[in-house]
């Protein structure tokens, strides 16, 4: 009888101290939260388009550096994903590689009551890349809409003209990204316009840098990134938008004299007109040292261009 | 034991109907969350599973656009025939050396040696999927590329390899088990007939074993299906209707991992994900009464 008694005592004691446990961890993240919040003053939540990750982490790190007011959280996702916690009011400021859709926007002023506000904070030029064992240096809009779009015309190395000795198979192994990334949205778009489609089989990697890699190991692919993602396994083509027209490097003075042809905006949004720590940021972004970042990692800063 | 009963029932101490009804509630729990579940994404994609979404062309057509501006479709034919198909080839791979491993461990190896390949195998399950997913796009990536002469590596062997190495450790953990529940009266008197013990294996154990193997060869698939990050790493993620091993393929669960993050929510596109969902639920409860029923008529014989 005793020792039953004990044991439920024991029993008694564990179940208040796991009830106690379970109290406690489910405080402790909002206890986090707020000591973080001392600390740094102010939380920037930013997030969204991968292709912008890495350019948004250096802004944030330098940032940080030269500011105590303020310290910026990053993450990635796709711009879909910044864009749908905009629209939740879970961030502060969104990063798009494509314009906002206009759905999008009604949600977000329906959801929150303020409208994101749109800020161009660089450029990025999308890159045709290679393995750079492949006899190809050049390559047209309308030649790379066949390989790509459906039931397109060009599906071996051969079509092209070109001798490709390192793919016995001949076959164009086409890197793509998945069906909703940014960057997949505007390079159909500016390949193949509003009406058609890509042709399914390609392979749809997760990821700009996933896209750099693989064609680096693989010499029958040809396939799309940010040209800020380059490694020394790849090779960039020259780019023309027709047979007869010239053809362009994806670098920096073609992008901002607007020649290279497959180059877009990158978008930051805020939610409503920014203010306070938010706005400082954004400004700070848009100055010629935030710009500067912008350069260096590869993308193409707006600076000369106003 | 009768009058431990009516002590009991008598005079119940206030802690065991505290317990008692924390273990009830633990247990009535699993079958409100799988409802729970189920309800929520019926109701995510019911909107547009009842109108608009042509169920035929769904099941039956490989096209898979689900992002066209001028022409939408979604056709999953291809996303099920590759999550079928690597599935199937994980299992190939997988059963062999699984119960393979499980018959040496539980009848032929020294104690010694069995409680280090335990350890060994108990580690094999502890490696995150998506260090697998890596493994995948890297090594074995190269691998795939030099032996097979393949332009790439990221195919359907990739995957099934990936699947296979990790449903292993499930299926030897549970057929080892199931082997270790026959009684050893069953070897002795095998032995004592004069059986080999490769006999005793074969004739007496795996057939006294058979449920218990069954069900961990269904575990480890059921493992391989509902696969997501190694599948979406490792299989090249290409919507292909699959010919053979060294095709690039995308499975169901891959899909709904890659496209998830970016949709607008409440969108068309959102939708027939979670439709796709759905899919996946149906598909893992014929497989569960497939083999219920087997197991069943087993019992019956």
């Amino acid at each position: 009888m005793r020792k039953n008694g004990l044991t439920d005592y024991t029993l008694i004691c564990i179940l208040v101290v796991l009830a106690f446990s379970f109290v406690i961890t489910g405080c402790s993240p909002k206890d986090g939260e707020s000591v973080a919040g001392k600390a740094t003053a102010q939380v920037i939540k930013n997030k969204g388009s991968d292709t912008m990750v890495n350019l948004a982490q250096a802004w944030a790190e330098m940032y940080t550096e030269i500011t105590n007011t303020a310290s910026v959280e990053v993450s990635g996702g796709g711009s879909g994903t910044g864009v749908a916690a905009l629209i939740n009011g879970t961030v502060d400021i969104a990063n798009c590689s494509r314009q906002i859709k206009p759905k999008e926007l009604e949600l977000a002023t329906q959801n929150t009551g303020k409208a994101p506000q749109e800020f161009i904070v660089g450029y990025d030029a999308l890159a045709v890349y290679v393995h750079h064992d492949t006899p190809i240096d050049k390559i047209t809009i309308p030649q790379l809409a066949e390989i790509y779009g459906e039931d397109g015309t060009i599906t071996k190395w051969s079509d092209l003209g070109i001798t490709h000795e390192n793919c016995p198979s001949d076959k164009i192994i086409r890197i793509s990204r998945q069906s909703n990334s940014g960057t997949y949205f505007y390079f159909r778009e500016a390949l193949l316009g509003k009406t058609r489609d890509f042709e399914l089989g390609s392979l749809d990697l997760h990821g700009s840098k996933d896209v750099v890699e693989v064609i680096g190991r693989t010499p029958c692919a040809i396939g799309y990134s940010g040209m800020g993602y380059a490694t020394s396994h790849v090779k960039m083509l020259e780019v023309a938008t027709t047979p007869d027209a010239p053809y362009y490097a994806p670098n920096l003075e073609n992008v901002l004299a607007k020649t290279y042809p497959i180059a877009r905006p990158l978008y930051m949004y805020s939610l409503g007109e920014p203010t306070g720590e938010v706005k400082a940021y954004l400004d700070w972004i848009l100055s010629a040292e935030g710009q500067k970042i912008v350069e260096k990692l590869g993308f193409v800063p707006l600076a000369s261009n106003e | 034991m009768n009058i431990l009963r009516k002590k009991s029932a008598a005079n119940v101490p206030f802690s065991e109907t505290v317990i008692e009804t924390l273990i009830r509630l633990c247990g009535v729990s699993s079958i409100i969350f799988v409802f729970g579940i189920f309800f929520f994404v019926f109701r995510e994609g019911a909107g547009f599973l009842f109108g608009g979404l042509d169920l035929g062309q769904f099941l039956t057509s490989p096209e898979w656009y689900p992002t066209s501006l001028s022409n939408k479709r979604y056709g999953t034919l291809a996303l099920i025939l590759g999550t079928f198909s690597v599935t199937a080839l994980a299992m190939c791979i997988a059963v062999p050396f699984g119960l393979g491993a499980a018959i040496f461990v539980s009848e032929f190896c020294s104690p010694k040696l069995r409680e280090t390949f335990k350890v060994i195998i108990e580690l094999l399950a502890a490696i995150p999927s998506v260090v697998w997913g890596f493994i995948g796009l890297t090594l074995m990536n190269q691998l795939i590329i030099a032996v097979f002469n393949a332009p790439i590596g990221l195919t359907m062997l990739n995957g099934g390899i990936m699947l296979a190495l990790m449903s292993v450790p499930i299926i030897v953990s549970i057929a080892e088990d199931a082997l270790k529940a026959v009684p050893d009266s069953y070897r002795e008197a095998a032995e004592a007939l004069g059986a080999t013990r490769w006999q005793v294996v074969y004739r007496v154990l795996l057939p006294a074993a058979k449920n218990g193997l069954l069900a961990a060869v269904l575990l480890g698939a059921a493992r391989s299906i509902g696969e997501t990050m190694a599948v979406l790493m490792a299989t090249g993620h290409s919507v292909n209707i699959p010919s053979g091993p060294l095709s690039w393929i995308r499975t169901l669960t891959a899909t709904i991992a890659a496209e998830l993050g970016e949709v607008a929510r409440g969108d068309e596109h959102y939708q027939v994900l979670f439709i796709i969902g759905i899919l996946l639920f149906t598909i893992t409860f014929v497989v569960n009464l497939i083999a219920d029923l087997v197991i069943k008529g087993i019992r019956q014989e």
